[in-house]
Parts: structure tokens; C-alpha cells; sequence
């Protein structure tokens, strides 16, 4: 194939189309197929019995007794599985001298988390199983937990293994840093807390395994179907052909079902000795604890700028909390944001220093955004931080440093090109939407007459990185897989289309954006078209679905498949027209003769002829079926302005959002309602991020938000409605389509941030930990006003104190290197 | 996520149901709405070896005009409360804080009887019927008695009634029409607990407070009247000023709880705000 | 064993069941009605939500033996030869994306507009308090609530 194929005129008539989902028939009338519905003859139910300690030696089990209970079939300890289970997988080694614990699915000698899996049961129904785990008898010899990574690295702290409690460093670095901060006219040094998050998919996580023979076939609730059954063959040595992997109706993943879990090697392994499918389905409390993690780094961020406001350089410095082990993508996740810390503003230097760190805590992996929520965080607090500083308004000063639209495509001091862009449209866009101004004259008001309701505005201007990815970059960063996406297109000889497609949907609308593109480029009707995918036996290839990548790569796999459909078509056409193929032309599903004939044939026709092969051309195989694999050249780079608008009741902290504007660029638009969910969820994410969530250990390692009840995901009643639109700046690949689905997670958690200290920066206040509880709110206001009648020296004791708590103001280290107060004037 | 094992029995009248009950031993629970049961036992954090449903028995359930009081079988649930003519016209701050707990699925179950024989003090209900002075009766296999609510709440889910007895109706006063109230919750989400809750009542007289009750929830571990405040504003002027200098002294003498929602100094800060709130909602101002 | 009798969109099951049989895992396991979900252990996702005698419970906090002699109507009989108005109105409205929360959803906004059948948009978004969704952000589903409560459901 040529670098330039041909163009292919058929009218976008679906592309940009508000279609209404083929998926919601059987989801809105509960004929869903979710893991946990499918019931197999004789199947057995698994239950894991779990550590209560963070960390602890494993002295003695004993599961003989439990071997006796009503209704048991087996019971099993690590020591049952130890010669077969291996190791869970991390795919992404970053460098070279990472230390990559062992991983075994069920613990054998030691446990480093709550939660982690020591024995299990097997038994005739899921009740039977609960109850027979009190009869395992099992002897721990607890050891010191880890739980702070701030002092998991120094002299003297407990191990969580052998090698130590350093994972890796990873350090990215352009231009010349130390000329940037010594010229500088201010800099800037803050300290952030990403706060560890629980991803909570509504479907708890569930597997079921049959082995019949040496045919293994696993249902599970998993994103990576493809990914899955690789590495299931490569940690449990069973040959890759024998596994087959589906991911039936899956209710949501955000990155947390983006994993090769303990529960899916176990179920494949009690399969196999069994002879007898087995199902295990978590609970919410379980999974709780044994769901991978999100977030969790402490970030130190320092600004140079000059006193226009020009970034001259940006240092990041994290320390990253892997937790007890590395999961698939664990110590990748905040290298996929060091690339986005310098964000849509230009400057010459940039370093990014990042820390991997062990502690006995549930592993950390992707989690919607998936380390660029915590870059844009970075980033977009600080601007407001160095706004305030110089006193230039905080649009402006984004303005001032921003990628200009006609600059794009534009290479980032992190070394990657970005496509396109215009924020200057998108930023005009919001403020109109927003009232920013009128907004800004109410928050006048309310500060000159000291209203104990105070209104704040907060900022998020974002481009992201997404579209996982080219594959010679992750190579280049040690990833240990591709980037690419595969799509085949079946012409059925009724003229109906099957398309197969290596993404994996578990809520994103494939089944009807690929029809709509697929009806566009081969001129089909959509309702002809049917998407097939999640099962690695009807799907033989594929990346699966992750990182916003399905549309820009997956997409773009259909166009190539589809591309060769209508070459193949061409030919045929063109015997059947007696037209030769340059004469022949093809537009909405109909090839035509350019002699003036009127002769044509739709592509049904030629499907049918193909299917019939009575009279096709010599050498022309009796197919138009077709396959792609396509590899992006690059990422792609949605970008966005959101606006909000926050009342803070500053008696008792309490944090309302008034107003929430999202002006995202996401290129071209397949379906504008799919888009518009995509972010209006994204913004959910986020905003709960801000105000709500927070995964918490107590200081024996205990997970304290094991519930819905405790680790508080908001519903319709504590969110705001959202005000979305959008500017469309296409991107390079054919479609002009960037991804969307991480986009308004990664905008929003700042945007709210921003707002809070926004309404209290008169008082002195300049950050609140997140999430930004009323306590925490409060505390900031009752800190800050006692900072005000203390004296400086009872100021500057005050933040030390606090600065261990990362919970207050910084001090602003000027030129001279002294550190000065924070309060007003 | 699955109960331990446990025997069940309905029982169709209250006789049965004490019997059934004092049968069952020390292992034996009462049932009605079941939704802040069923969570424990769903979790396994509680073991009963039988459950007494009492869903069964008509008498448990209804409001009825006693005359100077209104007559709430245990039974009651929130919902029933919300909706209830005879509460709306005499009692509205029950109708209001079993409007605020939890969300209406729950409110379908969910019983009066049940929050309160349950004792949580993070539950709404307890503080509005110790702020109301109610009185609760139980009948068990010694006959039936009534108890004061400042008496039945003991400690952290633990109330008076005696092992085999069983909570039967609750008696409100009828609020006359110079009394204002307002259940006032402070929470984080729509669905989490309160981190406190103040239910006030003011009794208003010639543009004064003539009379208040306070009831704090989650300020300890079993409800609080919050005494000094009540006296502070007994006679003060019904004004939003008066009131929260008044309100000041909400939460005195309290051991409010530090959990992962408030830490026990912004409990008792909120405490004050919220009865200086709920004060002058009650007052009119 | 408690024998118990309940009917379940319109049909009446006799089953024996353990006392401690939650109705939600009885409806799934026992009935065959997957159409319901459990999202969670503390009656706080929503999930499992249905009607019992018309009014919407938490399936999870209900034990089977508790819905003895009752009518439950599970989101597998909310269309009756056509889509009930808030099925359809999910749909047109793009109120779901993985589809989990959406049956509970579903039942809680069917209660809701029974006892307020032309609710603010605040008064649906407090309707559904009890039910979480991690994908939509709640605005399509708040729109397709109102949607469904202007074209007159209030059943």
C-alpha cells in the first residue's frame, strides 16, 4: 500500500450522526450476560479466604477442615498451587534495573497487603463456600507495615521485600534547568498529594473457567481479553491455543479491570485440577481491598518564570506509591503523565524525576488518565500558584504561554509532537459559556462584604496524550507490548456486514460508532452492520480497549480493513461494469462506470457475485474480506477548558458546585452523544477526586473505605449538571478523530481545586489536601486565620508542622532562597 | 456479602412474636425493616442464631391521635412517616428527619422502631425522639412498660430493653402551633450518615424563644440533649444573632467521635453552627 | 427451609428457600431473573433495586422470606410487548454506557414518578440518591427521567 490511498468520496453521512445505541436493547430490558449471570452444568463456586494483616509471615494453614464442610468439593492453600501458579505479570519493566518482586497469585510464605489470597474453598454454591472459610485454620507472624512512602526509603524502615522498598527511578530531562531557574525572575515550589483512589466500576469483578479436555475457556470481567489470554498462557504455561477468553457484558473498568488478576490464574488452575467449571465473584468489600488502586504519588513541583509570566523551565519530582507489588502496567502509570507536565505552555526546560516505591497496600495500576489526572493537577495548580504570585489574571497567563493554534503540529519539551490544537477557541468558547466575567464580579462582591458563603473560580486548561499508542514509542519506553489495533470487515453474501474488531467495550458504544463508520466507508446502511468483539475465538486479534485508544486506533483499523474491502470490490466491479477499475468509481456503496453507461453495482451486489463466484476474474479469490492491523504514528491530543465555578461555606467548609462549563476539542465527532457521555463521566471522576474520595489505611494497614459507605462515590444528588461543547480541530488521521474517554477526569479534579482555593486565597490559604472535605476546608481557613494574628515565627513553625502533612501553605522560595510567608499583604 | 446461617419464624401476633423471642435466647433478634440489620449480617460483623420477624403483625404499624400525644407503632416505616397526615399536622420534624435518612428505597423498609431499637447514634432518628421527650414502650415476657427516651439509649448501639422484649410504639407529644422545628444534617453525600445532626425545636413567644430542645446526632455514643444550649436559648430574643450566641454552648460536656468523616474538635464546631442554623429555622428567622 | 410464595413479574414461584437467602440472589439464582444486579454489600449502589408491592427495595436488603406473598416487578417486567417510557427515554436520552446501574435506576426513577410525577430536576437527581452510576455522570440520566415524567409515566 501507498503512503497516499485513495480517497474514497462516499458522503459522511453517519460520521458526526447522534445515534442511538445498539447496545441499550438488551442492557435496558436486563438481558444483559454479565460474568456472574453464567451458570455452567455442575459449576462450582470459589471463595478466597484473605490476609487481615498488611504484612505478615505465613507460619502454618490448614484447610483440611474446611476440606469436611457441608457442600465443599476442595480446599486450598498457596503451598496447593505453588509449583503452577508462577507469577502475576508486570508488562512494563521501565528500566532496565527495576526490581520486579515475585508475584504469586495465592501467598505462600508471605503476605504484604490486606486482602491478599491465602487459601480458598471451592464449593457447591456461593453460601456453602462463605461459610466454610472459618473452618481454614491459618497462623500469621505479623511483621511492621509500610505505609508512607515519604519514609519507606530511608535507613532502618521495614522491609516489604527483600530488595528493599525501592522499585525504580525513572528520570526524563530536556534543556538546561539549572539556566532556567537561576535566571528566573520567580520561582515556585509547591508540594501536591495525588490521594489513592478505588476505581469502583459498578460490576464487581467475576470469572468463570471451564476446562474441558486441555480447552480452557474463561469468562471474566476484564478490558483485555486479548492481553489476558496471552499472558494466562504465559504465566501458567498453558498453550496460548487452547485458552479461549471472553469478556461477556462488562459494567465499566476505568483501567481497574485493565489486569491479569490473582482470581483469573486461580479459577484457571482449580479448573484444570476440577475438571468442573468454577465461578468466583467478589463482593464490594472485597474488591474494595483487592481491586488494583489509582493514583497515589506525592508530587514536588517547582516553577521558573519570568515576570511577564513566561515559563522558563518546570522540575517534577514524584514519589509514587506501587503498593506490596507490580501489576501489569503498575510502574508505567505516572511515567504515561511525565510527559504531559508541561502541558499546552511552551518552555525550554523541563525535568521529570519519578520514584517507584514498595508499601504493604493493595498494588496501584491505571485508573482513568492513568498519570496525566496527576500531571494536568500538577500543572494547572501551579499556574494558579504563579498567577496569584505575579499578579496576572489566570486565563491570561495561560494565554501567555499556551501553544498558539497556528503553531501546531508542535514538538513539547517532553519530546512529543503534538498534532493540533486551537485553546484559544476553546478557552473563548467557555468563558462566553461560563460568564466568567459576570462570575468574577459576583466573587468582588462577595469578598468586599465578607460573606461567609464565598464563590471561587477555578481553571483546568489540558491536552492529553492518548490513543495508546505507536508501538516503536512504547517500545522505546520498555512497554512490554504494541499499540496497534486490529479490524475485519465480512461481507456476507445477503449483503450484511460482520465486523470484528480487536477493541473490547464494556460501555463505550463500540457496537454502534463502529457500525457508523463502517456504514460510512463502504456505503452500507448501519442498521446492516453488526460488531462483533470481547471473545479472543471470534476476535483473533486485537489490543483491547484502554487509554482512550479505540476510536483513533481501532477506528482507524476499520478504515484499512474497509479500504481493502472496496479494492477487492473494485476489481470485481470493474469486470462486471467491463469498465476498466481507473474508470470505475466508487460513492455511497455504489460502483459506477465513468463511460457514461449508467451501469453500476452496489456493494451487495458485488458480495452476492463474490459469494455466487460464477463468473469473477481470473486469480481473484471469491472473497471481499478483510482484514487491518493498524499502528498510530502518533498519540493523540485532545485538548479542553474547563471552567468552575465553587461556593464555599467557610463556617463549616462545606464545598457546593455552583456552575461546571467543558469546552473539549476532541477533533472530529463520530457520535456527539457517545462523546458527550464520555465526559459528562469523565467530570463525575473527577469532581469525585476533588471533593470525595479517598482510599484510607490505618496505621496498621487496614483499608478503612472498604465500602460504599465509607469510600463515598457521589450519586445524581451531590453533582452538578454540567454545561459541555465543544471546538473541533481535526486531528491527522483520516477520521480527524482524537480520543475522549480519559479527557474530563484528567480536566476536571484541578478545575474544582482551582475554584476552592480560589474563593480562599484572600485568607492566605493556597492549597487543600484532596479530596477537599468540609473538615479539611475548614481546618485550612481556621489555619490560616490564626496564621494571621500569629507571629512570624509562630507562622513559619505552623507550616513546618504542616508541611508533613502536605495540607498548607508553601513557602514561595525567592531568588535569594529565603523562604518567605504566605499571608496577605 | 452472605449471612452466617440463622432460624427464622413470623410470628402473626405480638404475643407470638415475644414468645418467639424469648425462646431464641441471647441469640435471638428482632427484624422489621432489616436495613441496618441485614448490612451487619451481610458483612458478618452479627451472628444471630434467629431472626423474629415482626413484619407480620398489623398492630406494630400506624400512626394513631392519643389526644395530647400521637401513637407511632415500631413498625412505622420512614416513609410512612413522611407521608403521615397526623405527623405532618403534629409532629413535622419526625416527617422531616425520616425524610433525610438514607434514600427512598430504604425509607420503604425502614422502620421507627427499628433505627431506634438499633441505637446508632449516627442514625437520625434517636435525637429527634430524645429532643422530643418521647416515650417508648416494650413489651416482653414480663409484660409491657414504657421508658423515657432520655432512659433507653444506653450506649453505642445498646438501648434499656431488656433481652426478650420488643419494641412496640413510640409516643410523640403533639407540637402546639407556636412551636417551630428543623432537623438540620450535615453530610458529605445524600446517602452517608450525618457527620452531625442537630434536630431543634423552639417554642416562639412574642419574638421570643420561649422554650428550646436540641438533640445531637453522632456527638457520642448515644444521642445528646444539648442542655446548656437549650438553657441559653430559652428566653433569648428570636433573632439569628441571639441564637447563635446561644448556640455556642451546643455540644458542651459532649465526647463527640473522631472517625475517617470528623474529627471530634470539628464535630463540636459544627455542632454549634449547625444548632445557630437549626435555631433559627425553628424561631421562624 | 421456609416455603414461601412470590410473584415475580407477574408469575408466582413456590419455592423453598434458607432463611437467609438474600431476595436479589433468590430473584438470580433461584427465579433466573440476571436482569437484576448486585453492586455492592451495604445497600448503598442500588443496583438490585426492584418493586415490591409497587414500592421501590433494595433487593440486597431484603431477605426472600421477607417477600413471601408479594408482588415483585424486576426490570425484566417493565416492557409489556413495548418499552416501558423510562426504557425507552434511557435510551433516547443515551442514559447508560455499561448498562450496570441502569435496572435499579430504572425502578428507582419508576418510584420516583409515582409519588412526583413532574419532579425539578433537583427533585429527580435527590430521587436517585440511593442509586450510583460510575460511567454517565448522572445529566442523561436526569434528562431522561424528565423526559419520560413530560411524556406522562407515572405508573
Amino acid at each position: 500500500m501507498t503512503a497516499q490511498t485513495e480517497k474514497h468520496e462516499a458522503p459522511a453521512a453517519e460520521l458526526g450522526k447522534a445515534r442511538l445505541r445498539k447496545e441499550d436493547a438488551r442492557l435496558i430490558t436486563g438481558q444483559t450476560n454479565w460474568t456472574d449471570n453464567i451458570t455452567l452444568p455442575g459449576m462450582l463456586h470459589i471463595a478466597f479466604l484473605r490476609s487481615p494483616y498488611a504484612h505478615a509471615r505465613i507460619t502454618s494453614v490448614d484447610v483440611s477442615a474446611a476440606r469436611g464442610e457441608p457442600g465443599v468439593i476442595a480446599a486450598y492453600s498457596g503451598a496447593d498451587f505453588a509449583d503452577e501458579q508462577g507469577s502475576l505479570p508486570c508488562a512494563w519493566p521501565v528500566t532496565p534495573d527495576i526490581v520486579i518482586p515475585a508475584h504469586p497469585p495465592m501467598a505462600t510464605d508471605e503476605v504484604r497487603y490486606v486482602g491478599e489470597a491465602v487459601a480458598c474453598v471451592v464449593a457447591r454454591d456461593r453460601y456453602a463456600a462463605a461459610d466454610a472459610l472459618s473452618a481454614i485454620e491459618i497462623d500469621y507472624e505479623p511483621l511492621p507495615p509500610v505505609l508512607d512512602i515519604r519514609t519507606a526509603l530511608d535507613d532502618g524502615s521495614p522491609k516489604v521485600h527483600e530488595a528493599g522498598n525501592k522499585s525504580y527511578e525513572w528520570v526524563l530531562a530536556n534543556g538546561d534547568l539549572d539556566a532556567a531557574f537561576r535566571d528566573a525572575h520567580v520561582v515556585l515550589e509547591r508540594n501536591y498529594r495525588q490521594q489513592r483512589l478505588i476505581p469502583s466500576a459498578m460490576e464487581p469483578r467475576a470469572v468463570v473457567c471451564s476446562c474441558v479436555g486441555d480447552e480452557f475457556t474463561l469468562w471474566s470481567a476484564t478490558q483485555i481479553p486479548h492481553i489476558l489470554r496471552f499472558l494466562l498462557a504465559v504465566v501458567t504455561g498453558i498453550p496460548e491455543q487452547d485458552i479461549r477468553v471472553i469478556a461477556p457484558d462488562v459494567g465499566g473498568g476505568f483501567g481497574s479491570k485493565l489486569q491479569v488478576t490473582a482470581e483469573e490464574v486461580l479459577a484457571v488452575l482449580i479448573a484444570r485440577r476440577l475438571h468442573r467449571p468454577v465461578k468466583w465473584t467478589e463482593s464490594r468489600s472485597e474488591g474494595n481491598m483487592t481491586v488494583h488502586h489509582g493514583r497515589d504519588q506525592w508530587q514536588r513541583i517547582r516553577i521558573a518564570a519570568d515576570s511577564d509570566g513566561k515559563i522558563r523551565g518546570l522540575s517534577v519530582d514524584l514519589l509514587a506509591d506501587m503498593g506490596a507489588y507490580l501489576m501489569l502496567v503498575t510502574p508505567g502509570v505516572p511515567l504515561l503523565g511525565a510527559f504531559m507536565y508541561n502541558s499546552i505552555y511552551k518552555m525550554d526546560a523541563y525535568s521529570f524525576r519519578c520514584t517507584g516505591v514498595f508499601t504493604t497496600k493493595m498494588p496501584t495500576d491505571a485508573y482513568r488518565g492513568a498519570g496525566r489526572p496527576e500531571a494536568t493537577f500538577a500543572i494547572e495548580r501551579i499556574m494558579d500558584e504563579l498567577a496569584a504570585e505575579l499578579g496576572i489574571e489566570p486565563l491570561e497567563l495561560r494565554e501567555r504561554n499556551w501553544i498558539k493554534h497556528e503553531e501546531f503540529p508542535y514538538n513539547s519539551i517532553s519530546g512529543l509532537t503534538y498534532d493540533s490544537g486551537n485553546y484559544e477557541a476553546a478557552t473563548a468558547k467557555a468563558r462566553e459559556l461560563f460568564r466568567y466575567d459576570e462570575l468574577r464580579a459576583e466573587q468582588e462582591r462577595r469578598r468586599a462584604s465578607g460573606d461567609p458563603v464565598q464563590l471561587g473560580i477555578g481553571i483546568s486548561t489540558y491536552t492529553e496524550m492518548c490513543g495508546l499508542a505507536p508501538s516503536r514509542v512504547l517500545g522505546s519506553l520498555a512497554y512490554g507490548a504494541g499499540g496497534w489495533e486490529h479490524a475485519s470487515i465480512r461481507m456476507l453474501p445477503t449483503g450484511k456486514v460482520e465486523v470484528v474488531t480487536g477493541s473490547s467495550a464494556h460501555g463505550q458504544g463500540h457496537e454502534t460508532a463502529w457500525s457508523q463508520i463502517v456504514a460510512d466507508q463502504l456505503g452500507v446502511p448501519f442498521e446492516d452492520v453488526r460488531v462483533l468483539h470481547g471473545d479472543t475465538q471470534i476476535s483473533p486479534k486485537g489490543m483491547d480497549t484502554y487509554g482512550s485508544r479505540s476510536l483513533t486506533v481501532g477506528g482507524m483499523a476499520l478504515v484499512g480493513a474497509c479500504d481493502k474491502v472496496i479494492a477487492k470490490a473494485k476489481t470485481i466491479a470493474s469486470a462486471m461494469l467491463e469498465a476498466p477499475p481507473e474508470e470505475v468509481e466508487f460513492e455511497a456503496g455504489v460502483f459506477k462506470a465513468r463511460n457514461g453507461s449508467g451501469a453500476s453495482k452496489t456493494i451487495q451486489e458485488i458480495a452476492l457475485a463474490t459469494f455466487a463466484a460464477h463468473e469473477l476474474p481470473d486469480g481473484v479469490e471469491p472473497s471481499l474480506d478483510s482484514d487491518a492491523t493498524y499502528d498510530p504514528d502518533n498519540f493523540s491530543f485532545p485538548h479542553g477548558t474547563h471552567l468552575c465555578a465553587t461556593e464555599v461555606d467557610t463556617e463549616t467548609g462545606m464545598v457546593t458546585i455552583r456552575s461546571y462549563v467543558a469546552v473539549d476539542d476532541i477533533g472530529k465527532v463520530v457520535n456527539p452523544l457517545i462523546v458527550d457521555g464520555q465526559v459528562h463521566g469523565g467530570i463525575a471522576q473527577g469532581i469525585a477526586q476533588a471533593l470525595y474520595e479517598e482510599a484510607v489505611y490505618d496505621d496498621a494497614g487496614n483499608l478503612l473505605t472498604t465500602t460504599l459507605a465509607d469510600y463515598l462515590v457521589p450519586s445524581a444528588a451531590d453533582l452538578p449538571s454540567y454545561v459541555t461543547s465543544r471546538t473541533e480541530t481535526p486531528s491527522g488521521n483520516r477520521l480527524g478523530v482524537k480520543g475522549v474517554g480519559e479527557a474530563g477526569t484528567i480536566a476536571s479534579t484541578p478545575a474544582v481545586v482551582n475554584a476552592i482555593v480560589d474563593a480562599l486565597r484572600p485568607l492566605g490559604i493556597r492549597d487543600i489536601t484532596m479530596p477537599c472535605t468540609p473538615e479539611r476546608v475548614w481546618r485550612a481557613i481556621q489555619t490560616a486565620q490564626g496564621a494571621q494574628q500569629a507571629s512570624p515565627a509562630e507562622q513559619h513553625a505552623a507550616r513546618q508542622s504542616d508541611q508533613t502533612q502536605g495540607n498548607s501553605p508553601q513557602g514561595m522560595v525567592t531568588e535569594s532562597g529565603d523562604a518567605q510567608t504566605g499571608g496577605t499583604a | 456479602m452472605i449471612p452466617a446461617k440463622f432460624d427464622y419464624v413470623r410470628p402473626s401476633s405480638l404475643n407470638e412474636a415475644v414468645s418467639a423471642l424469648a425462646g431464641g435466647g441471647e441469640d435471638a433478634k428482632v427484624i422489621a425493616g432489616g436495613q441496618s440489620l441485614l448490612p451487619l449480617l451481610r458483612l458478618r460483623l452479627a451472628y444471630p442464631d434467629l431472626l423474629v420477624d415482626v413484619g407480620g403483625i398489623a398492630e406494630l404499624r400506624g400512626v394513631s391521635d392519643q389526644g395530647g400525644t400521637l401513637r407511632i407503632g415500631a413498625r412505622t416505616t420512614h416513609y410512612d412517616l413522611v407521608g403521615d397526615p397526623l405527623i405532618a399536622a403534629h409532629c413535622g420534624l419526625l416527617a422531616e428527619a425520616a425524610g433525610t435518612v438514607a434514600d427512598p428505597a430504604v425509607r420503604h423498609r425502614g422502620t421507627l422502631g427499628g433505627s431506634l431499637a438499633h441505637a446508632d447514634p449516627a442514625g437520625d432518628l434517636p435525637a429527634v425522639i430524645l429532643a422530643l421527650d418521647a416515650t417508648l414502650t416494650a413489651r416482653g415476657p414480663g409484660g409491657e412498660r414504657e421508658i423515657g427516651a432520655a432512659d433507653f439509649f444506653v450506649d453505642y448501639l445498646t438501648t434499656s430493653l431488656a433481652p426478650g422484649e420488643i419494641l412496640t410504639a413510640i409516643t410523640v407529644p403533639k407540637l402546639g402551633a407556636d412551636w417551630g422545628y428543623r432537623y438540620e444534617k450535615f453530610h458529605r453525600t445524600a446517602q452517608a450518615w450525618a457527620i452531625v445532626g442537630v434536630a431543634a425545636l423552639a417554642r416562639r413567644s412574642n419574638g421570643q424563644v420561649a422554650e428550646a430542645r436540641i438533640g445531637l446526632t453522632n456527638m457520642g455514643p448515644v444521642p445528646v440533649r444539648a442542655t446548656a444550649a437549650e438553657s441559653a436559648a430559652a428566653g433569648a430574643s428570636a433573632s439569628r444573632d441571639a441564637l447563635r450566641s446561644a448556640a455556642e454552648h451546643s455540644g458542651e460536656g459532649t465526647q463527640p467521635p473522631g472517625d475517617l468523616h470528623g474529627a471530634p474538635d470539628y464535630r463540636r464546631h459544627l455542632a454549634r453552627v449547625l444548632t445557630g442554623r437549626a435555631l433559627a429555622a425553628a424561631a421562624g428567622v | 427451609m421456609a416455603e414461601i410464595t412470590v410473584t415475580v413479574d407477574g408469575v408466582s414461584y413456590v419455592d423453598n428457600v434458607e432463611p437467609r437467602l438474600l431476595l436479589v440472589h433468590y430473584l438470580r439464582e433461584v427465579v433466573g431473573k440476571t436482569g437484576t444486579p448486585i453492586g455492592c454489600d451495604t445497600s448503598n449502589c442500588g443496583a438490585c433495586t426492584v418493586l415490591m408491592d409497587g414500592a421501590s427495595v433494595k433487593s440486597c436488603a431484603v431477605l426472600a422470606v421477607q417477600a413471601d406473598g408479594t408482588q415483585i416487578t424486576t426490570i425484566e417486567g417493565m416492557a409489556n410487548g413495548e418499552l416501558h417510557p423510562l426504557q425507552r427515554a434511557f435510551h433516547e436520552e443515551h442514559a447508560l454506557q455499561c448498562g450496570y446501574c441502569t435496572p435499579g435506576m430504572i425502578m428507582a426513577a419508576t418510584d420516583l414518578l409515582k409519588e412526583n410525577p413532574h419532579p425539578s430536576d433537583q427533585e429527580i437527581r435527590d430521587g436517585l440518591e440511593g442509586n450510583l452510576c460510575r460511567c454517565t455522570g448522572y445529566e442523561n440520566i436526569v434528562r431522561a427521567v424528565r423526559r419520560a415524567a413530560e411524556a406522562g409515566v407515572s405508573e
